[in-house]
C-alpha cells in the first residue's frame, strides 16, 4: 500500500473525496460547505471537483438530516455536515426518532446510508454551546452506529466505513490541534476500519480504554512517565460506541485486574458508565481495584482561557490515577 | 372530464370510505390494537391531487395515511395486515397504522411524528434533481404540523433549491382538539407561505375532488418545472382524531358546524356533479355495480390479513442495523 504521511484532516477530506469519486450517489451538505471555508477546509478538495455535489445550505440542522433522509431513500449516500456537535441537538428528532428506526419500523425495507459528520471543538473562548463532547446521547439509540477516529488512519477508515455502510452512521471528529494537524502515515487506498476496539499498546498492569483524543493523552502519560516507571499499561483505543466491542476491553481486564476509562465527555450516565457496568457485569471477579474514570466534571464548558485548559483531562491525570491504581 | 373519469375519481373516493368504514366495524368489534386515524370526510384531497400525478411520481404522508396510500394505489392486503400487527403487512408489522407505505405503488414512506416526513419530500426532490430523474414529489401534511420548524425550514429550502416538490396540507381547521384560531394566526395557512416564493394555493372547497385535481394539475405542471408548490386543501375530518367514532360530545367542535360540511362531503358533492349528466337511475346503478367490486377486495384483503401469520418472534430484534 502507497503510505503517505498526512494529517488526521487531509485524511478525513481525502475520504470524503474518494467516496464521491467512487459512488455518484455520494454528495456533502452542510452549513458552510462553501468555496471559502470549507467547512474547516475539509470540502475544498470535494468542492473544487464535484460543485455541484457540495451543497452549501441554509441553517436548518433538523431539517437537513430529514432531506438527507429523503434523498437517502431514493438511493443516495448524503453526508451531512455539522461545524460542531453541539449543533446535532437541534436535529435529535431526524437522527433518531427517524434516520435510526426507519429501517426497523418497515421490516427492513427502508435503508438510511446516512452519514452525519461532525467536530468537537476545545479551543478556549468557545464556550457552552461551541465545545461539548455529546457522543454518549447520540450512542443511546438502536439503529445508528457512532464513531470516534483517534488517528489520521481511523478519520479516513472509519468515514469510508460510514458512507458505505447501508445504515446511519455519525462521524465525531476532535479538531484539538494536537489531533487534528497530527501528521501520520496512512494509506492512499481505499480502505475502511472494522466495527472494533484497537489495542494501541499491549501491557500488563492496568486497561486504559480511551475514546477520541484521549489516545492521545494516554500514549503520552505512558512514553513520558508510566514505562518509566516499569508500569506497562494496555491501552484500547475504543473507536466505535455503537456497535460497542467490548470483548477486547473484558479479556485485557481479565488480564490486568485494573481498569481506566477516559472520556472526552461528562461522566453521568455515559459511556464510561457503560464500559465499567459491562466490565463488572461481565469480569466482575477479575478486578483487583475498584475501576476508574477521568471524563468532564459535571459543569458546562467555561470560555475563559484560564479556566478552559481545567475542563478536558490530560496526560497528568492519567499518570496521577495509574500511580494510585497500581501501587 | 368524461363521465368515465369522473367515475374512476368518485370509485377511488368510495374505496377509502368503504376500507374505512370496515375498519370502524373492526375496532367496534375490538379486533384492532393501534390507534387508527381515519379519513373520512377527507377522501377529496388525497384521490384529487393523486388524479394528477404520473404513476412515477412519488407521495410521503403522516399519520393520517390511509387514504394517501389507497389513493396512489397500495396494497391493500398489505395495509390491512399491517394494521393487524401481521408478517405480511407493508411493513411486517413492525411499522403499524401511520407507517405504511407501499414501493410499487409510488407511496414512499408515511412517518407520524408530526411534520418530519415533510422533509423527507424535499430530499426525495433534491436527488431527483441531482439524479436527472423527471418525477416530482408530493407530501401530505396537516394544519398542525405547519407549525413545527421543520415545515418552515423545508418550504425555505425548497424555494431556495427549486426543487420538484409540492406540498400538500389538508387544513381540517383541528389538530387533534384544538382549533386552529387557537395555534395560528389565521385560518388561511396560504398567505404565510407565499412570501417564501413558494408558489401556493388555497382550495376553499377541498371536498370537490374535481376542484382539487383541476388546481393540482395546473401546479403539478409548474413543481414539474422546478417550481414548488402549496395546495392548502379545506377539508373537515368527520370522526374523532384517533379511532373510529364521533366525538361531538367532547365540544371542542359543534355538531352543527360537522353537519354543514357533512352536507359538502366529497361523496354528496361528486354525486350531486354527476347528476347534472347522467340521471339517477343510472347514477345509482353505476354505485351499486361499484359497492359490489370494493366490497369483494375488501372481503379478500380481510380474509388474507387476519389468516396471515403473526411476525416470528426473531422478528422483535431483527433489521435493527
Ligand atoms: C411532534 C409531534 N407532536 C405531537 C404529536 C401528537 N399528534 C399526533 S397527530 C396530532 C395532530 C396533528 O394535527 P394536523 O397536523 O392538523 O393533522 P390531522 O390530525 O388534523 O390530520 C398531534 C398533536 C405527534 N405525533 N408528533
Ligand atoms: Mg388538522
Amino acid at each position: 500500500m502507497g503510505m503517505r504521511k498526512i494529517t488526521y484532516k487531509d485524511a478525513s477530506a481525502e475520504a470524503l473525496l474518494m467516496a464521491m469519486e467512487e459512488d455518484k450517489n455520494v454528495f456533502l451538505i452542510g452549513e458552510g460547505a462553501d468555496h471559502i471555508n470549507g467547512i474547516g477546509g475539509q470540502c475544498l478538495p470535494a468542492i473544487r471537483k464535484f460543485p455541484d455535489r457540495v451543497i452549501d445550505t441554509p441553517l436548518s440542522e433538523n431539517g437537513l438530516t430529514g432531506f438527507c433522509v429523503g434523498a437517502a431513500l431514493n438511493g443516495m449516500r448524503p453526508v451531512l455536515i455539522h461545524q460542531r456537535d453541539d449543533f446535532m441537538l437541534l436535529a435529535m428528532d431526524q437522527m433518531f426518532n427517524q434516520a435510526a428506526q426507519l429501517r426497523y419500523a418497515s421490516g427492513g425495507r427502508h435503508r438510511v446510508p446516512l452519514t452525519i459528520l461532525s467536530f468537537i471543538a476545545r479551543r478556549p473562548g468557545e464556550g457552552v454551546t461551541h465545545s461539548h463532547s455529546l457522543q454518549s446521547i447520540f450512542a443511546h439509540f438502536p439503529g445508528i452506529k457512532v464513531g470516534m477516529p483517534a488517528t489520521a488512519m481511523d478519520a479516513k477508515g472509519m468515514l469510508l466505513r460510514a458512507i458505505f455502510d447501508d445504515d446511519p452512521v455519525i462521524i465525531l471528529e476532535h479538531r484539538h490541534n494536537p489531533l487534528y494537524n497530527r501528521e501520520e502515515y496512512v494509506p492512499a487506498e481505499h480502505y475502511e476500519t472494522s466495527l472494533s476496539s484497537r489495542v494501541v499498546l499491549l501491557g500488563d498492569d492496568i486497561t486504559i480504554v480511551t475514546i477520541s483524543i484521549t489516545l492521545l493523552d494516554a500514549l503520552k502519560a505512558s512514553y513520558d512517565f508510566l514505562l518509566e516507571k516499569v508500569i506497562f499499561p494496555e491501552i484500547i483505543d475504543l473507536r466505535w460506541l455503537r456497535p460497542l466491542n467490548i470483548e477486547p476491553i473484558i479479556q485485557s481486564v481479565k488480564k490486568t485486574g485494573k481498569l481506566l476509562v477516559v472520556d472526552t465527555g461528562w461522566k453521568s450516565c455515559s459511556i464510561s458508565s457503560e464500559i465499567v457496568a459491562l466490565v463488572a457485569e461481565q469480569a466482575h471477579g477479575h478486578l483487583k481495584c475498584p475501576p476508574r474514570r477521568i471524563a468532564l466534571p459535571d459543569a458546562p464548558c467555561p470560555a475563559s482561557q484560564y479556566l478552559e485548559p481545567l475542563y478536558h483531562p490530560n496526560s497528568e491525570m492519567i499518570i496521577q490515577a495509574v500511580e494510585e491504581m497500581v501501587k | 372530464m368524461s363521465v368515465n373519469e369522473l367515475l374512476k375519481l368518485y370509485f377511488e373516493m368510495l374505496r377509502i370510505r368503504m376500507v374505512e368504514e370496515r375498519l370502524t366495524d373492526w375496532c367496534n368489534k375490538k379486533l384492532v390494537n393501534a390507534p387508527v386515524h381515519l379519513s373520512i370526510g377527507q377522501e377529496a384531497v388525497a384521490v384529487g391531487i393523486m388524479a394528477a400525478l404520473n404513476p412515477e411520481d412519488k407521495i410521503i404522508s403522516g399519520h393520517r395515511c390511509h387514504a394517501h396510500y389507497l389513493a396512489k394505489g397500495g396494497d391493500l392486503k398489505k395495509m390491512f395486515a399491517e394494521i393487524l400487527g401481521k408478517a405480511t403487512g407493508c411493513c411486517k408489522g413492525k411499522g403499524g397504522t401511520m407507517h405504511l407505505f407501499d414501493d410499487e405503488a409510488g407511496h414512499v414512506i408515511s412517518a407520524p411524528l408530526v411534520a418530519a416526513s415533510i422533509s423527507f419530500g424535499v430530499g426525495l426532490a433534491l436527488s431527483f434533481k441531482m439524479k436527472g430523474e423527471n418525477k416530482i414529489a408530493v407530501v401530505f401534511l396537516g394544519d398542525g404540523a405547519v407549525e413545527e420548524g421543520i415545515f418552515w425550514e423545508s418550504i425555505n429550502f425548497a424555494s431556495v433549491f427549486h426543487l420538484p416538490v409540492l406540498f400538500v396540507c389538508e387544513n381540517n381547521l383541528y389538530a387533534t382538539h384544538s382549533h386552529i384560531l387557537q395555534r395560528q394566526p389565521s385560518e388561511n395557512i396560504t398567505e404565510r407561505v407565499r412570501p417564501h416564493k413558494v408558489n401556493a394555493h388555497r382550495i376553499n372547497d377541498g371536498n370537490n375532488v374535481f376542484l382539487v385535481r383541476e388546481i393540482a394539475k395546473a401546479k403539478v405542471e409548474l413543481v414539474r418545472k422546478g417550481q414548488p408548490c402549496f395546495i392548502e386543501a379545506c377539508t373537515y375530518r368527520l370522526r374523532e382524531h384517533w379511532g373510529v367514532g364521533e366525538d361531538w360530545d367532547l365540544g371542542y367542535r359543534s355538531r352543527e358546524e360537522g353537519e354543514k360540511w357533512m352536507e359538502k362531503s366529497p361523496l354528496k358533492q361528486a354525486e350531486k356533479t354527476f347528476l347534472n349528466r347522467i340521471s339517477a337511475p343510472m347514477l345509482h346503478s353505476k354505485i351499486k355495480k361499484m359497492e359490489e367490486a370494493i366490497k369483494k377486495e375488501i372481503d379478500e384483503a380481510e380474509e388474507f390479513a387476519f389468516n396471515s401469520p403473526q411476525p416470528p418472534k426473531e422478528d422483535l430484534l431483527s433489521e435493527v442495523g
